[in-house]
């Protein structure tokens, strides 16, 4: 499409051109085309360079030298700040407290988004109210969030413990938060109750997609609710699903607010995250080279997870020849 | 479950067969009607979903006393000093409800301006490394801002000394948000018709010019779409403005934030300022709704 648009853009151009001998793509042409390119690309390029490239160049460069934040990087130490990071336990239990966030994520919203969209993915009273109250906590801060659930998960006099209490159970005695074996499950619920609204809108628009005529042939064909939602419903969503996967998986890597204001990454390191550790070592202590590795080390993950995403998961969808 | 909603749908299912036998079913009736079960339903997930939110609301308006007393109770008598006080002239909300709202605008603007001027000479001329530059955008998608978060906090205060102001956040989340807007808007603007460039050269006017004149007013809803995501995002961002604002300059949520660790004690006081900070995105949530949802689906469609 793109040519076809182009192409008859450039056969506008050579019709008038008679007409506009400066609009010619002669010598002069061409160089007023790059002028007016760059002007117009130009600001995004150099914010671009001034707010990504550096600093991402930066963090490279930090990652290598032993610095402290102040005066310029001498003190070159190779790779020693990868291998601290790679055999810090705090980091490498991040690392894993992120892969525990990415599947659990996945693994809790996906069944309850689905059942929720397919719930919700028929002519019912109140349908457009449910709509927009089930996408609320995802367009709330997750700081705001975050210090709600804070108080509600409060030991004792926080209303899930008064709750549980109600019905005979008793929380931990340090609450949920502060007891190192249900922090980040913990963490992770109260994560699915901000994002599980996502989950749910993005799949009743990949609902929307499904012809009505695949749902009249199987009802033709006598086939049950169920059956219809197996067969024909959930394998067409799979596009939408996949690519919400893979949203998903991009922001657990990257989880911290919500961490920071639960727990900062306690009890006893049982919920820091790469983002929490890496921002942790270079606000609170300074280790810019220690921050630097643990920086490119998420990239890298992110990176790889993202490729291998792509490769095993969201490739189906252009073999399938899906959009 | 499974079995239940089996029946449940199938008796609404064969209701309507009766109902109108020759009638063509309207789009998505085919297994439609709720059932007392999917009511019931739906009902858990709104409690489940509003139920911390009300909560908070319900909380401000009750004493420390009445919150310790009875955690689960409703407001009696209902008190209005903990919003009071947080509305007061003299309290920092307003500074952070400020510097948060020019925050975001100017994020906005920065981001559907540049994003626009960027995408036009992708989406419409020809040139040798049009994808190659279009590739420069699909990357950034790739690098995260928790990945720079150091760098750019160590570069923002020395080197570009915009520490603790409003550009130095702005500017960082505008060029964290380009990618995603160019990568939205293209497709928008290749997707206008060509006969509007040819029409605009018979009548004389420069590409500038049919830019200003045609292209932009004809962009309005990519540019709202993309401009609201940029202000959800900013508005709700909290670990750059953690690193790079102090005192006065802070944001809404760094605000909440402070005043729920400053004012532990006070947990009425807490529910009331979260539960005011709330409002401003839930108004331009419902108001924007329909673009938001867009947005984010586009995004997903890519």
């Amino acid at each position: 499409m793109t040519d076809t648009v182009v192409r008859s853009a450039d056969r506008a151009r050579a019709r008038s051109a008679d007409r506009r001998p400066e609009g010619r793509r002669g010598r002069a042409g061409v160089w007023r085309q790059r002028a007016e390119i760059a002007l117009f690309v130009t600001p995004a390029l150099a914010l671009l360079v001034a707010f990504i490239v550096v600093p991402i160049a930066t963090a490279v460069q930090m990652s290598l030298y032993r610095w402290k934040g102040f005066g310029p990087m001498v003190d070159f130490v190779g790779l020693r700040n990868y291998v601290s990071v790679l055999t810090n336990e705090v980091f490498t239990d991040a690392v894993v407290h992120n892969l525990i966030i990415v599947a659990g994520s996945i693994l809790l919203q996906l069944p309850l988004g689905l059942a929720i969209a397919l719930l919700l993915n028929r002519k019912m009273w109140g349908q457009g109210l449910l709509r927009t109250i089930i996408f609320v906590p995802y367009v709330l801060a997750e700081v705001i969030a975050g210090v709600v659930w804070f108080q509600l998960l409060q030991p004792q006099y926080g209303v899930i413990d008064t709750m549980l209490a109600g019905v005979g159970l008793h929380g931990p005695e340090q609450g949920f938060l502060g007891t190192p074996e249900y922090a980040l499950w913990t963490v992770l619920v109260v994560l699915t109750w901000k994002y599980l609204g996502l989950a749910v809108i993005l799949f009743l628009a990949g609902l929307q997609g499904v012809p009505d005529e695949l749902y009249e042939a199987a009802q033709l064909d006598g086939a049950t609710w169920w059956q219809v939602q197996r067969r024909i419903t959930i394998p067409l969503l799979g596009p939408t699903m996949r690519t919400w996967g893979f949203l998903s998986m991009i922001g657990s890597l990257q989880l911290f607010d919500m961490v920071w204001i639960l727990t900062g990454g306690g009890p006893a390191n049982a919920t820091t995250t790469m983002a929490t550790f890496l921002v942790n070592e270079g606000t609170k202590r300074q280790n810019f080279g220690i921050a630097g590795a643990a920086s490119v080390v998420l990239f890298v993950i992110a990176l790889v997870l993202a490729l291998a995403y792509q490769k095993f998961i969201l490739s189906r969808d252009s073999k399938e020849g899906g959009r | 479950m499974s079995a239940d909603m089996d029946t449940a749908a199938g008796r609404a299912r064969r209701d309507q067969a009766s109902d109108r036998p020759d009638q063509r079913p309207a789009r998505k009736r085919t297994f439609s009607g709720g059932s007392p079960l999917v009511y019931a339903i739906a009902l858990v997930v709104v409690a489940v979903t509003l139920g911390p939110v009300m909560y908070g609301v319900l909380g401000g308006f009750r004493t420390n006393a009445q919150l310790a007393e009875d955690p689960s109770g409703l407001p009696s008598p209902w008190v209005w000093s903990n919003y009071a006080g947080v509305l007061a002239a003299d309290s920092p909300f307003w500074g952070y409800f400020l510097n948060s709202t020019i925050i975001a605008v100017v994020t906005t603007a920065v981001v559907v301006v540049f994003g626009i001027m960027a995408a036009y000479p992708l989406a419409r001329y020809r040139f040798r490394g049009r994808e190659a530059l279009f590739m420069v955008f699909v990357i950034g998608l790739l690098f995260p801002a928790t990945v720079a978060i150091i760098p750019l906090f160590i570069l923002i205060t020395q080197n570009y000394q915009m520490g603790n102001t409003w550009w130095g956040v702005a500017l960082p989340q505008a060029a964290f948000a380009l990618p995603m807007t160019v990568v939205i808007l293209r497709p928008f603007l290749m997707a206008l018709p060509t006969e509007l460039e040819e029409a605009a050269q018979l009548d004389g006017t420069s590409r500038i010019g049919f830019f200003w004149r045609i292209l932009l007013p004809l962009s309005g809803p990519g540019m709202v779409t993309v401009g609201v995501l940029a202000f959800v995002g900013s508005w709700n961002a909290y670990l750059l403005p953690l690193l790079l604002l102090q005192g006065d300059m802070r944001t809404l949520p760094l605000g909440v934030a402070d005043f729920s660790s400053e004012h532990s004690a006070d947990t009425a006081g807490v529910f009331a300022f979260t539960t005011l900070a709330m409002i401003p995105a839930l108004v331009f949530f419902l108001a924007m709704q329909k673009r938001i949802v867009n947005g984010l689906q586009g995004a997903v469609k890519g």
